[in-house]
């Protein structure tokens, strides 16, 4: 009983990550038609920049230890939205319409070249951020069972993030204008939707969404060269479960993915990462589309 | 000069070229032919990921061969009590060549980025998988004892000389036997499937099956490179498997372009070279000089270095030949 | 004279989208058939289901009198039905003549031909013969993305007739090309086509050009097959002048057919 509730909440925990991780590149696909790469190394930035301006913030004498979150969470934005308008204006415009296998690859220079300048900033020393996470102590589940409140919060700050995203892309009339571009682009184009700006936008969220990934992570985990390469295959395992460019989809296939890594870890640890590609494979050799993707076909 | 005399005359240039690295082996420095055995084992590995460019498909799991090769080697060598270096590639090609006939069942479904996405799953189960097995060393994998070679056991130096000869000798082989298949009908289908699939199917042949046949190709050359690459380093372990290993494929496979059997090959030569000296020169920011590069690359030289090669041809007045190479 | 193609109660819909619906085709060997009908009427969605593109919702298509129904395209190739498209469909990073040696590769049957070099001076000789018949020799070497659109439908024609098929289904053979070359274009297709005995079945927009080829015009409406038989009756036929034409049609236009 106890080891379910551990296996439910270990798995809930994961999925919350996974789908922060991969809800900005689902977004960033669904409408830009661009599998990106770089987003691991958002993550990375989001994490290298929230970790050493918490750990400057709490190196001095401060006040209120609790606005660190909100340092966090900031860092993420500026950060985020920074560096995904440069890249966007600055290289992809250049390469709008390009196949998608090309813009892969683009995007995969794009993580070599960000990860050499995360470590040309930060250097290749290892950042700890861990006051927020301690900030919160452990909270009991049932009995003999206890998790990091900071964990626990995750959760529900993911799910907040998440229905955000659904109310605004369900329930706002610029959400409607970005899912009709999501639905048929040509469509929405030849209604003057303004594409370059839309795009700009759309990258800018989706990298904030990465970076803010990452910042809310540093506080669990030593901050280290890497974090970005391991966590981008992560987060194309869970979208492409779910069908790419559908945020309900990245949700769902968090959930999936994330639970079955948490039966995993739990019954058969060393199965951890098997399992976890394991399920993508199996998803895709049945539903090739994912399994919230459209279906497409070829008219001649 | 009609094809056979061309195949006949790119043929002969490729064992004069091979006879000549061959020759060099006592020349040269040990860390050049160190370098170059490495070189052209990933070579080799880049070859299967630019068989499948030409079809169409980036494979990003490419890694997962060039692994199965490598671990095939040190297995058979470790577990099996194999100490023939003929037979270990065979072994290591064998196991690849099955895997792939399972999996090409599945993955020649899929096109673009879906493919390439399968392609790296299968390749981080498999190294999932390695890192978890104790067994096999874990992340830290094992020592591959030197092989003998038919009998012969080597010592020293020319242990490394014996290891240099044989992937020349592979690679040379590698280059005109697939250049024969490029060149074939087969090999020229291939790229009517990148260019329209319809089509294809419509002129009577199944798109699906003709990409299974090339995928398994593309396998077996792989992990030769892999099976080689364990031999010469003496060592394995999971990153053969993972996916940056199979981006680095990628690099390369674009970095030396489609257009020809010899692509990689120059690719791999010049990456190889660059490494040695920038790894030394800027660890950090080599990967940064690599992404910059691909981007150049994909912005200015889509085709990679062998354009320039094949330009040169077409400058010498050897218009037919340079054509036939780029087609 | 006996039956080639023949199908039964064809139907196909796209959701609420009937875009074939009941169709009873029956076509004898040597027969030119042409198909008229406004855009969507269903006129490719009968070519795509006919060669194993596109499923039927029901129905059963016999060719040669055995069902074909659930065969993929390029198993209807083998049994000797080929196409061309509305948009033609090539290798629009090779050239002409590498077109034209594929297509005579893929006819040969894979082994051992698979195995030869593609281009040798046989195949190459009878893919320039080809290139010759329809007139596009001289963009033997150029890449086939930059010929002109004409150019691309010829060869286009030309590559569903390598395998020497008994029956040809052109769909719009002329679209897009420029009213002075339509005739010149038909001119050669149905010359290659006679020469060899292929029945064929013909989509064309232009009446007169239909008139001038054909012995028998299907006229599709909605999915719907509104009327059949021989052009004057067809075109004379005051349904299809009201639906399909839009005009009323001088019947003194068309000559004999050629
Ligand atoms: N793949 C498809 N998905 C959805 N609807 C389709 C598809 N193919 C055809 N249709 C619909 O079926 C109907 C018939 O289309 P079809 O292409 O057969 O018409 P057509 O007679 O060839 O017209 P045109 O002269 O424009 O080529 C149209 O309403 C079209 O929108
Ligand atoms: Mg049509």
């Amino acid at each position: 009983m106890t080891s379910l509730l551990a296996i439910l909440f270990d798995g809930a925990i994961y999925a919350s990550w996974l789908f922060l991780v991969a809800a900005g590149l689902t977004i960033i696909y669904g409408v830009m038609r661009v599998l990106n790469m770089a987003h691991g190394s958002f993550y990375a930035i989001g994490a290298y920049s929230a970790a050493s301006l918490v750990g400057w913030y709490f190196s001095g004498n401060v006040g209120n230890p609790y606005l660190s979150y909100l340092l966090l969470i900031g860092c993420a934005v500026v950060a985020g939205s920074l560096i995904g308008v440069i890249i966007e204006r600055g290289l992809l415009r250049f390469l709008q319409g390009k196949d998608e296998i090309l813009m892969v690859i683009v995007t995969y220079a794009l993580l070599l070249i960000l990860e050499d300048v995360t470590k040309l900033v930060w250097g290749v020393d290892p950042y700890f951020a861990y006051q927020p996470y301690r900030l919160l102590g452990q909270t009991a589940v049932g009995v003999g069972l206890r998790f990091a409140t900071y964990d626990l919060a995750l959760i529900v700050v993911t799910a907040a993030i998440g229905l955000a995203a659904w109310f605004a892309l369900n329930r706002t009339n610029r959400g409607r204008l970005l899912r009709a571009v999501i639905h048929d682009r040509e469509i929405a184009v030849a209604m003057g939707v303004n594409v370059n700006v839309l795009f700009t936008v759309t990258f800018a969220i989706g990298a904030v969404l990465g970076a803010l990934a990452g910042a809310l992570t540093a506080p669990a985990i030593s901050v280290t060269p890497g974090i970005g390469v391991e966590v981008i295959v992560l987060a194309f395992a869970v979208v492409v479960v779910g069908g790419l460019g559908s945020i309900g989809g990245a949700a769902i296939g968090a959930v999936l993915v994330g639970l079955t890594r948490s039966v995993a870890v739990h019954m058969a640890p060393e199965m951890e990462l098997f399992v976890i590609y394991g399920v993508m494979f199996l998803v895709l050799a049945i539903r090739p589309q994912g399994l919230f993707g459209p279906v497409l076909a070829r008219r001649i | 000069m009609n094809i056979t005399n061309r195949l006949k005359s790119t043929e002969v240039t490729v064992s004069a070229l091979a006879a000549l690295l061959a020759a060099g082996a006592f020349l040269m420095p040990a860390w050049l032919s160190f370098l170059l055995t490495l070189a052209l084992a990933k070579a080799l590995v880049v070859l299967g990921v630019v068989l499948q460019m030409r079809a169409g498909l980036v494979s990003f799991g490419q890694a997962l061969f060039y692994c199965i090769g490598g671990y095939g080697v040190g297995l058979g060598a470790q577990s099996l009590g194999i100490a023939d270096a003929f037979a270990l590639l065979a072994l290591g090609t064998a196991a690849a060549v099955l895997l792939a006939l399972i999996c090409g069942f599945l993955l020649t479904r899929y096109r673009e980025i879906f493919f390439a996405m399968l392609t790296l799953a299968l390749s981080m189960i498999l190294y999932g998988v390695l890192v978890k097995s104790s067994a096999l060393g874990s992340t830290d994998g094992f020592n591959v004892a030197p092989p003998s070679f038919l009998g012969w056991v080597p010592e020293g130096d020319a242990r490394k000389q014996a290891v240099y000869l044989l992937t020349v000798v592979i690679a040379a082989a590698a280059v005109i036997g697939f250049n024969r298949y490029l060149k074939s009908g087969l090999g020229r289908v291939m790229e009517a499937i990148r260019e329209n699939e319809i089509r294809v199917d419509y002129l009577g042949l199944s798109p699906r099956r003709l990409l299974f046949a090339n995928y398994v190709f593309a396998a077996a050359i792989s992990a030769l490179g892999g099976g080689l690459t364990a031999i010469a380093s003496g060592h394995i372990d999971p990153d053969m498997a993972f996916w940056a290993t199979s981006g680095e494929f990628v690099f390369i496979a674009i970095l030396g372009g489609t257009g020809h059997v010899a692509a990689p090959f120059i690719g791999a030569i010049v990456f190889s070279v660059i490494r040695t000296f920038a790894i030394q020169e800027a660890p950090h920011t080599w990967q940064m000089a690599l992404g910059l590069v691909l981007i150049a690359l994909i912005l200015f030289l889509p085709k990679g270095l062998w354009s320039l090669v094949s330009r040169k041809h077409t400058k010498a007045g050897n218009t037919p030949a340079a054509k036939e190479a780029t087609a | 004279m006996s039956t080639i193609l023949e199908t039964r109660g064809l139907t196909r819909t796209f959701g609420a989208v009937v875009a074939a619906k009941d169709l009873n085709v029956r076509i004898d060997h040597g027969e030119i058939v042409g198909v008229i009908g406004s855009n969507g009427a269903g006129k490719t969605t009968f070519i795509n289901m006919v060669t194993g593109y596109l499923p039927p919702s029901g129905g059963d298509i016999l060719f040669d009198s055995r069902s074909v129904l659930g065969l993929a395209p390029r198993e209807i190739t083998r049994r000797g039905m080929a196409r061309s498209f509305q948009v033609a469909q090539l290798f629009p990073q090779l050239t002409v003549i590498e077109n034209a040696l594929i297509s005579l590769v893929a006819a040969e049957g894979p082994w051992p031909s698979f195995l030869r070099p593609l281009d040798t001076p046989e195949r190459r000789a009878h893919a320039e013969a080809i290139l010759e018949d329809f007139g596009v020799t001289p963009y033997r070497d150029a890449v086939t993305s930059t010929v002109p659109q004409g150019a691309r439908k010829l060869v286009d024609i030309a590559m569903a007739l390598v395998s020497n098929p008994r029956m040809l289904l052109l769909d719009e053979p002329t679209s897009g090309v420029s009213v002075e070359e339509k005739c010149p274009l038909m001119d050669t297709v149905m010359a290659v086509v006679r020469k060899h005995g292929v029945t064929v079945l013909f989509v064309e927009h232009d009446m007169e050009i239909v008139a001038r080829y054909v012995t028998r015009i299907m006229a599709f409406y909605s999915g719907e097959i509104i009327a059949d038989g021989s052009p004057r009756s067809v075109l004379g036929d005051a349904k299809v002048q009201e639906l399909v034409i839009g005009h009323h049609f001088d019947l003194d236009l068309l000559g004999e057919p050629a």
